[in-house]
């Protein structure tokens, strides 16, 4: 029982605890709460697995951004304080048995695949035939260091494939013939050789990238433009 | 004993330490030993200079308004004024309103305290001394700081009254602005030290004063812009729309009273004391003493006594020059008059988002066209990727030191190759 | 040590229960939206969860950037949606919003 394991047990409480607390309860507000909580633990399993420029990001658009609009948007358009707009307890019932019946299927089709072992998820859906389950995932050394990795990738340099940055043992191997310092080759492609790779270079995420951006603005326009005040025409 | 001085992190030094004293323990379990002293100690940080705070603020207003301030109790000077507060704030009857949500009511202030608390998890007091060396040190500063927003949300929605519910929507719509150009204005120096944690940051304008970041063209701008934003995202006036207490009573505070209400202002000068930590760390050169000193004994001594000693000593210059900043908070809050909230919204939306585009831009352009020009990357003082970084060997810790090694060379060379 | 991943594929099946369960019952137009948020998370903890233990390596966490990004867009457009109905019906209740019922 270490430490990680406490964590991850106290947060993934809280993670379903305020999930189904959104979904049962009537209160807008009490609603955003429980979901600042849910999507909260969410940062820290992200953290947990690794993933810290995720989980951060999660903390500043969801929780700090995407949840004060909600909140905003709750005051906005409340007829008087604490409005509740009750769903009839039939359809609740109802939705709530479907839920759980949705979630024993789900759960099973979760608990069916056989995880570790000896064959287990290495051989039914790892992708690549020379990666091992568990220890070819990102982040192996439980490091947390994604921020690079991650900026890399935006522009269309995959840290983890193209230059084996995050294998320690192939790297190793390759810097018996050929002494290559990652972060030179890193920015400067051009002067050191870069590593011999056994799969093509990717492509990275520049394009996509860019479509966000671009998708972002005009999203900025679109609700700024949707949202503006109008005179009502029956007054 | 070398790996105890030479620790990245409070946490690499526990784990150093317990491994001393014959109890190694895990990573993780020395994280967690590291949060919790870090939070102890700002939690002993803001129970005693809240307090100093407090009364730093009550006394210069009073000079500023031709006044002397407190000056009975405890001594000529009135130094435990705050204590003799807190003690009336804690025995103060607890309220709840009738028509107030009471569960949320109670939950707010906690929201707010936890939210400026956790934000010091990453920020470095000295080389080093920091809970947990994050590598997205600033990025989760932003983000956790960002929440506290939510809580003076709910404690303003929550009260059930209209003055609340004004401060609260006043609130919303100036942090979400004001956040844009915080963080636009934070990422400058971020792009020329090519790093987001907060302690290489730092490290790289060590060695003196001509190293700091203020003194980049582009980056002494931002520093004012930062500092305005951050002014406001504390809530403090001239941006105190949020409990304008000549208009709105005192805005979401209107409803608390006694335990509940001094938490709201424990958070507000914990937030001032962090943002302008950050702006220390980020612009004014950390802990570094401005002459060169403290770095040479360093590079002298990287590992051991001498270097933790100048460590200790950078502690004291690094809480010196965020006092200097909080005490800017305070003058400015009591000779400015407040802003009115269209005028907030103007200043931040019309003015100070183009200002840090423009300025964001111009960070990211200034050592190109140096570069080009004259084949430096800046003007006063070392480039950023000539400066001489110690990486440190936290032997036997892990293998962080190494990380941190090949970080720094990327950095490095990060800013060469920019410059060719 | 870690926990196994299906204990994270759990929770993200809770999520998404917990999520459309939210969208179905839910009249309040913002209380929908909370559903959607609540749906992309569970897909953001799977993609993390499987760029932890799998070989998808650092595709898992770019995308649940991409979606963290494409949620707060559709945030906004769904909570100026949900303004205009406000101010069209004077409520937020969805059901009211009949008028295209045949």
């Amino acid at each position: 029982m270490t430490a990680e394991i406490i964590l991850f047990w106290l947060f993934a409480f809280l993670t379903c605890a305020g999930a189904i607390m959104v979904a049962a309860s009537q209160n807008v507000v009490r609603m955003a709460f429980s979901l600042v909580l849910t999507l909260g633990s969410t940062a820290v399993l992200f953290l947990l697995l690794g993933a810290d420029f995720v989980g951060a990001t999660q903390l500043l658009v969801y929780v700090g951004g995407t949840l004060v609009l909600l909140v905003f948007g709750v005051m906005l358009t409340a007829t008087g304080p604490f409005t509740r707009i009750k769903s009839s307890p039939a359809d609740a019932i109802l939705s709530g048995l479907i839920g759980v019946v949705f979630l024993f299927i789900v759960a099973s089709t979760v608990t069916a695949v056989n995880w570790d072992g000896e064959n287990g998820i290495d051989q039914k859906i790892a992708m690549g035939a020379h990666a091992k389950a568990v220890e070819g995932g990102f982040n192996p050394t439980q490091q947390g260091n994604t921020t690079r990795p991650l900026g890399l990738s935006f522009l269309s340099l995959r840290a983890d494939r193209d230059l084996k940055l995050d294998l320690p043992k192939e790297s190793s191997a390759e810097t018996n013939t050929a002494p290559v310092v990652p972060g030179v080759s890193v920015v400067m492609p051009g002067v050191m050789p870069p590593p011999k790779s056994p799969v093509p270079l990717s492509t990275g995420y520049l394009l996509p990238f860019e479509i966000v951006s671009v998708h972002l603005l005009v999203v900025l326009v679109g609700a700024a433009y949707l949202a503006r005040t109008k005179r009502r025409a029956t007054t | 004993m070398d790996t105890l001085f030479a620790a990245n992190s409070l946490a690499e030094f526990f784990q150093a330490l317990l491994a001393l004293v014959g109890f190694p323990v895990s990573a993780p379990i020395a994280h967690v030993i590291a949060v919790v002293t870090h939070v102890a100690l700002v939690v002993g940080w803001f129970g005693l200079p809240a307090g100093l705070f407090i009364w730093a603020e009550r006394k210069i207003s009073a000079r500023i308004q031709d006044r002397l301030g407190p000056t009975r109790v405890g001594g000529k000077f009135g130094w435990l004024q705050s204590l003799a507060d807190g003690v009336k704030l804690i025995q103060k009857e607890d309220l709840v309103p009738k028509d107030a949500d009471g569960l949320m009511f109670r939950m707010a202030p906690y929201i707010v305290v936890v939210a400026s608390l956790a934000a010091y998890l990453a920020l470095p007091f000295s080389d080093g001394w920091t809970a947990v060396a994050l590598d997205t040190g600033l990025f989760l500063t932003l983000a956790v700081l960002s929440l506290e927003v939510l809580g003076v949300i709910l404690a303003g929605y929550s009260s059930g009254s209209k003055w609340a519910l004004f401060g609260a929507i006043r609130e919303s719509a100036q942090m979400v602005s004001y956040e844009i150009p915080m963080a636009l204005c934070a990422l400058c120096p971020i792009v020329t030290a090519g790093t987001l944690n907060l302690n290489e940051v730092a490290l790289l304008q060590s060695g003196g004063v001509w190293n700091w970041n203020i003194l980049h063209p582009f980056n002494f701008f931002a520093f004012f812009v930062y500092f305005t934003c951050a002014t406001a995202s504390c809530k403090r006036a001239p941006f105190d729309l949020a409990e304008a207490e000549s208009e709105l009573v005192a805005g979401f505070l209107t409803e608390y009273s006694g335990f509940r209400w001094s938490l709201f202002f424990l958070a507000e000068y914990a937030s001032m004391f962090l943002v302008s930590g950050l702006a220390t760390v980020l612009f004014l050169g950390g802990w570094d003493d401005g002459l060169g000193v403290l770095a040479s004994i360093k590079t002298a001594s990287p590992n051991g006594a001498v270097s933790f000693l100048a460590n200790a000593i950078g502690l004291l210059f690094f809480l010196v020059k965020a006092s200097v900043l909080v005490c800017v908070q305070i003058w400015v809050r009591w000779t400015l008059p407040r802003l009115r909230i269209d005028q907030v919204m103007t200043t931040c939306l019309k003015y100070l988002i183009p200002i840090s585009c423009f300025l964001f831009a111009g960070t990211v352009a200034y050592p190109l066209v140096l570069a080009t020009m004259s084949g430096k990357t800046s003007i006063i003082g070392q480039p950023a990727g000539e400066r001489l970084v110690q990486p440190k060997k936290a032997a036997g810790v892990s293998n962080a030191g190494a990380t941190t090694e090949s970080h720094l060379r990327i950095t490095a060379t990060g800013t060469e190759g920019s410059g060719r | 040590m870690q926990p196994t991943p299906d204990k994270f594929l759990f929770i993200s099946a809770v999520l998404f229960v917990c999520g459309v369960v939210c969208m179905t019952t839910k009249r309040n137009g913002i209380g929908i939206l909370m559903g959607v948020e609540l749906v992309l998370n569970a897909a953001n903890l799977n993609f993390i969860t499987f760029s932890r233990f799998t070989p998808l390596g650092l595709d898992g966490q770019v995308f649940s950037l991409f979606v963290i990004v494409l949620a707060a867009a559709e945030a906004a457009v769904a909570l100026a949606i949900a303004l205009n109905f406000y101010n069209n019906h004077l409520t937020i209740d969805v059901d009211r919003g009949d008028e295209l019922h045949g």
